[in-house]
């Protein structure tokens, strides 16, 4: 069973009919004992990384998650890729789970922002899980990007700077941009993080 | 980077896909869920329903028509039409589309942009403008492109990326259903005047069309209907043609 993080931040049924797609069964949850019990967590989301900080916290989730980061497949996607860094920019400084250490921050681009739309995947060459989605198009929409050492990073795309797409420490990932509206890509992409086994 | 994109529009009309040339004399074309998911499949880049229903029933069905589409396609998915308040937005957002369109309710009253925006992010907002050439420049047509509104298309399109739209649908009623190539002086007019993403629609006829828009304005994406409806040309035959012209577009 995996579990999608239900913490009040946008449109998080793409995800889990993403994932049944895949043949998996999915739960949408904000019960800790319900996550405890999954084999892999997803923590989706769209908006504001402050909000997503305070709706996290309200719940009671901040500790439970960064607890279940460190013995199971954890994936952060759109906004809930930033959250997994120390801190976000957006709207002033907020703490965040500090699964990662990174920063997330405007992106830097003389092009229009946000960053809408299908872009290719520049992927780091001693990534072998990944390597297959080398110059393949997934769909982003964000304005801010995580700041991360390159140790971590699996994949940028190019938008003026790099922009960080993929990241990894270990079995916690990282998407920044929609692998539930990427098409087959993006399907594929969720099923290399869900072959992780802890 | 970023490449442009190629979008299938469905006209849904009761729950089933239609074809309108010049906004008129519609012809029923099938399912809208299975049409989707098969552009989907053929490289569509992202998929526009634009709702033409009369009825409240019709209206009803478009909701139901989104969730079944969240379920089946993995691409990004529009919807427009009969689009009035807030309420219309939240409601197809919650089903599952991915972003809204706006047109004639837009024009009517602009603070729905202003508010939706705010509450659900300019990401998801799309206004459509309808644009017909006068002797004055191109004003802004509502009710299905056969009321003039008296704006300024060029103003109005400044005026909707102020108030929080990110996304503008812009079809020009004077090559609508013609098929000679899209509206290339007003398509250049409007992207030049804003730093919002802009969809050029009315008038494809031939894949090349498609390379020619990209080629000689700074549109971020093209639309299409007929072409693509009636079998004439696939997606794959545009991208190829956009390819072949040296025109950045995502293989599928």
């Amino acid at each position: 069973m995996i579990a999608i993080v239900d913490y009040g931040m946008g449109n998080i049924a793409s995800v889990k009919t993403a994932l049944n797609n895949l043949g998996y069964d999915v739960i949408i949850t904000d019960d800790s004992k319900k996550l405890e019990a999954a084999s892999h967590i997803i923590l989706p989301g769209v908006g504001s990384f402050q909000a997503a900080v305070e709706e996290i916290e309200k719940r009671g989730l901040k500790e439970v998650l960064q607890s279940l980061a460190k013995d199971k497949p954890f994936l952060g996607i759109c906004l809930g890729m930033q959250l997994l860094f120390t801190e976000g920019y957006e709207n002033g400084t907020t703490k965040g789970l500090d699964l990662i250490p990174g920063t997330v921050e405007k992106i830097e681009t003389p092009y229009l922002l946000p960053h809408i739309g299908w872009n290719a995947l520049d992927i780091t060459p001693d990534e072998p899980n990944f390597v297959d989605f080398q110059d393949q198009h997934v769909y982003f929409v964000h304005t801010f990007a995580a700041n991360t050492d390159d140790k971590y990073i699996v994949a940028t795309a190019e938008y003026g700077p790099n922009v960080t797409a993929i990241v990894r420490s270990g079995l916690i990932y990282g998407i920044q941009f929609h692998p539930e509206k990427s098409g087959e890509v993006g399907l594929a992409i969720l099923k290399a993080f869900l072959q992780e086994v802890a | 980077m970023i490449v442009k994109r190629i979008i299938p529009c469905l006209d849904v009309k009761e729950g089933r896909v239609v074809k309108g040339t010049n906004f008129v004399s519609l012809r029923e074309l099938g399912d809208p869920v299975a049409m989707a998911a098969s552009y989907s499949k053929a490289g569509a880049d992202e998929i526009i329903f634009l709702d033409i229903s009369a009825t409240n029933e019709g209206r009803n069905t478009m909701v139901d028509i989104v969730r079944e589409t969240a379920r089946n396609v993995f691409v990004p998915f529009t919807v427009g039409g009969g689009v009035r308040t807030i309420e219309d937005v939240t409601r197809l957002l919650q089903a599952g589309a991915d972003k809204v369109g706006m047109n004639s309710a837009a024009v009517n009253d602009p603070n729905l942009i202003t508010s939706s925006s705010n509450r659900f992010g300019a990401q998801c907002i799309v206004v459509a403008i309808d644009a017909k050439r006068f002797d004055d420049g191109w004003h802004v047509m509502t009710h299905g492109g056969s009321k003039d509104s008296g704006l300024d298309a060029v103003e109005w399109a400044k005026e909707v990326e102020k108030r929080g739209a990110g996304e503008i649908l812009l079809t020009s009623v004077d090559t609508d259903g013609v098929k000679n190539g899209f509206d290339l002086n007003l398509t250049k007019a409007i992207v030049d005047v804003v730093r919002i993403p802009v969809i050029a629609s009315g008038g494809v006829g031939h894949p090349d069309h498609f390379p020619e828009v990209f080629q000689k304005t700074d549109v971020s994406a093209g639309l299409a209907a007929s072409i693509f409806h009636e079998n004439t040309f696939s997606i794959k035959e545009v991208k190829d043609s956009c390819k072949s012209q040296g025109v950045n577009i995502r293989e599928a």
